[in-house]
């Protein structure tokens, strides 16, 4: 039997699934990558950053990773573009640009 | 003793029909019988006609419907006489317990040409000189056992004392009254 | 030895409830099962189990509550009624779906409208698809019998399913009649501990349950359901076996009386089933070959093994103690004739509505639809198969 997300693929069996769905893991959103749903992409400027912390909080994917009390850089994997951060930033530290004018 | 003894109780909302069709279901169980009670709920409601049933057999009892052709009518209310029809499908060879002060005869008028035994017995007067209220019940309890040959009196109320003195265990004071009350109503009982 | 005991169906039920000792109840009062929650609620108070009494605010939280206790990993019951059960409605369709073996008894009363308090089937026919097994009980001692069977079959490795024991309202739940009850240790015995593999209070092994099931997965997961109830037909026999080793008393899919050379049968579920018997019986006193067959477990459907007790039977009445506005019978009616498809043919069926709204199902009405049953097999002349009897015109 199946019983982790990863497992639950498109070719898994009748016989092979878990009874009633149950994923026998958790943290099972972090294998759900969203970042390819993103039209918009929020770009942060370490330089302008002040780590007020008014950010991380209202990310509704909690695509701002903080370590140390400080943020880093996005979760590209999961952010989805939604600019609430950009929008909550008083410092100009977030910018907000169409996806596809991303420099690699 | 017939193999299958049916009994249908007519009382009012409140006076304890039902908890007496119980209190005998109770009585024959002791005696190993096969029993049935149950009430035939309807707008439960103080003093509102109710009926309730009895069945007592040596076998297993399978039939799971109410009782049309009683052996045993006991009316626990005199004024049900003229309210509704207690004698409806009662069998001649068995007989009629009626709670009244009147006589046999009196009542017989009553009863619509009902040829089989018609028997009384004054049982808000026992329970209000024994138990000290109306609770017309506890004596037509010990009037069916006698009118209906159920079980051996003595055996009966033997069981009878034991189980009050487990349903008023934190009330003892009231349990010989309700002995008293047994007691008188199989005596008393009129047109055996 | 068992203990010969007087018991209301209600309070069988509740013994039975004190008895196996459930993790949690969850339940809401509602006529004519409120004595159950009644009676368990004292047991609780009395200290003689150990079990957490969710007093809910309605019939839909009481299966919701159910349905996160069982999934925690708790032995899980509940009891309800008619409109009750109506409202619990949405939330039996995810139980079975989370595949939890929640225990349920249902004291079948007639669900509204008209409003009415009395027994019929209608609340627990209308439930028949609702993925949980469903298990009939003539008498108290059916109903005790079942209930404690019940938790052994849910639990059951290829079952998982929550199982629902009926029986009839105010006809059993509310007469007393006599029962042979276990000892409090053999049942302890009987159920035994319930040991989930998977629960959501395992800190070792943390779990998601009831997630979002898009198209991708869900048909598999009902696929799997599916199988749980066809593996549940096995697990009821082994179960009913052992139970008869316990207490000499024989369970099956259905009850045969007098059937095995029977030319005309009914086929009932229920108290009912106890008049009819007493009527095959006079019936076989004046030489005439009635018999019956008692459906005790409605889901699964026994469809080959009643096809296969039928076959020999000229002419059949199910009776339907609900309506399925199907203008062509009754649940019960549709269920035994597709059994009889292909594999006993040519059998006279005819499909009967009785005792709607509790009225009371009289010796002679059987004996009527036995009497019709004669005359098809004498006339060959079947005439209107769906047909209603004790009602009025």
């Amino acid at each position: 039997m199946r019983g982790k997300a990863k497992e639950m693929t498109p070719e898994v069996t009748w016989q092979e699934i878990t009874p009633g769905g149950t994923i026998y893991e958790t943290g099972n959103a972090e294998g759900y990558k969203t970042g390819d749903w993103r039209s918009m992409r929020p770009i942060w400027i370490e330089e302008k950053c002040t780590q007020c912390m008014l950010c991380p909080p209202v990310c509704p994917d909690t695509a701002i990773p903080v370590k140390d009390s400080k943020r880093l850089d996005f979760d590209y994997d999961h952010c989805k573009g939604c600019g609430v951060c950009f929008k909550v930033c008083p410092f100009d530290a977030i910018d907000f640009i169409k996806e596809e004018d991303k420099e690699e | 003793m017939g193999k299958l003894i049916e009994i249908r109780w007519h009382g009012r909302g409140g006076q304890g029909a039902k908890t007496a069709a119980l209190l005998l279901a109770d009585a024959a169980f002791n005696t190993g019988k096969y029993i049935q009670g149950f009430p035939e709920y309807g707008p439960e409601r103080m003093g509102a006609p109710i009926t309730a049933y009895n069945r007592i057999s040596d076998e297993r009892i399978k039939i799971h419907s109410n009782i049309y052709e009683p052996d045993y009518v006991v009316v626990v209310d005199e004024s049900l006489i003229s309210a509704i029809d207690v004698t409806s499908g009662l069998k001649e060879t068995g007989a009629i317990i009626i709670n009244t002060d009147k006589e046999p005869d009196e009542l017989k008028k009553h009863l619509k040409g009902y040829k089989g035994k018609v028997c009384t017995i004054d049982a808000r007067k026992i329970s209000e000189e024994t138990i000290g209220r109306n609770f017309p019940n506890t004596p037509m309890l010990g009037a069916v056992v006698v009118v209906g040959n159920i079980m051996e009196p003595k055996k009966f109320l033997e069981d009878m004392k034991e189980s009050f003195a487990h349903k008023f265990k934190t009330k003892p004071e009231i349990i010989e009254g309700n002995m008293k009350a047994i007691e008188r109503a199989m005596q008393e009982v009129q047109g055996v | 030895m068992s203990i010969r005991e007087r018991l209301s169906g209600n309070e069988a039920i509740a013994v039975a409830m004190r008895q196996i000792n459930p993790d949690v109840v969850a339940a809401f009062p509602i006529t004519p099962s409120t004595e159950i929650p009644q009676y368990f609620s004292q047991f609780v108070s009395n200290g003689q189990v150990q079990t957490e009494f969710v007093a809910v605010e309605s019939e839909h939280s009481a299966m919701s509550a159910c349905i996160g206790a069982q999934a925690a990993g708790a032995r899980t019951m509940t009891a309800t009624s008619a409109n009750g059960l109506a409202l619990m409605w949405e939330m039996l369709y995810i139980a079975s779906a989370m595949k939890l073996p929640i225990t349920l008894s249902c004291v079948n009363r007639a669900l509204s409208g008209p409003l009415n308090i009395h027994n019929d089937h209608s609340d627990s026919m209308g439930a028949r698809d609702s993925g949980w097994i469903q298990l009939y009980s003539e008498t108290n001692q059916e109903a005790y019998d079942n209930l404690l069977q019940a938790i052994r079959i849910a639990e059951h490795k290829d079952v998982l399913l929550p199982v629902m024991v009926c029986q009839d309202g105010f006809i059993t739940s509310h007469a007393v009649e006599n029962i042979e009850l276990l000892e409090d240790d053999k049942v302890k015995e009987f159920v035994g501990e319930y040991k989930p593999d998977h629960y959501l209070l395992n800190h070792k092994e943390p779990i998601a349950v009831g997630p979002l099931d898009l198209p991708a997965h869900c048909f598999e997961h009902k696929r799997e359901q599916a199988q749980s109830m066809i593996n549940a037909k096995k697990v009821i026999l082994e179960v009913a076996k052992e139970f008869e080793k316990l207490t000499g008393r024989k369970y099956e899919y259905f009850e045969k009386y007098n059937l095995d050379d029977a030319e005309i049968a009914i086929v009932i579920i229920n108290s009912s089933a106890g008049t009819a018997k007493t009527v095959a019986d006079k019936l076989r006193d004046n030489g005439i070959k009635a018999g019956l067959l008692k459906i005790r477990m409605f889901r699964p459907f026994p469809a080959d093994e009643i096809a296969e007790a039928l076959k020999n039977v000229k002419a059949l009445a199910v009776m339907d103690k609900a309506e399925s506005y199907s203008a062509m019978g009754g649940p019960v009616g549709a269920e035994v004739k597709s059994a009889l498809y292909g594999k006993a043919d040519g059998i006279k069926v005819l499909n009967y509505i009785y005792g709607l709204g509790g009225r009371d199902v009289r010796a002679d009405d059987i004996e009527e639809v036995y009497n019709s049953l004669m005359d098809i097999v004498k006339t060959g002349q079947i005439g209107e198969t769906y047909r209603y009897i004790g009602v009025r015109g």
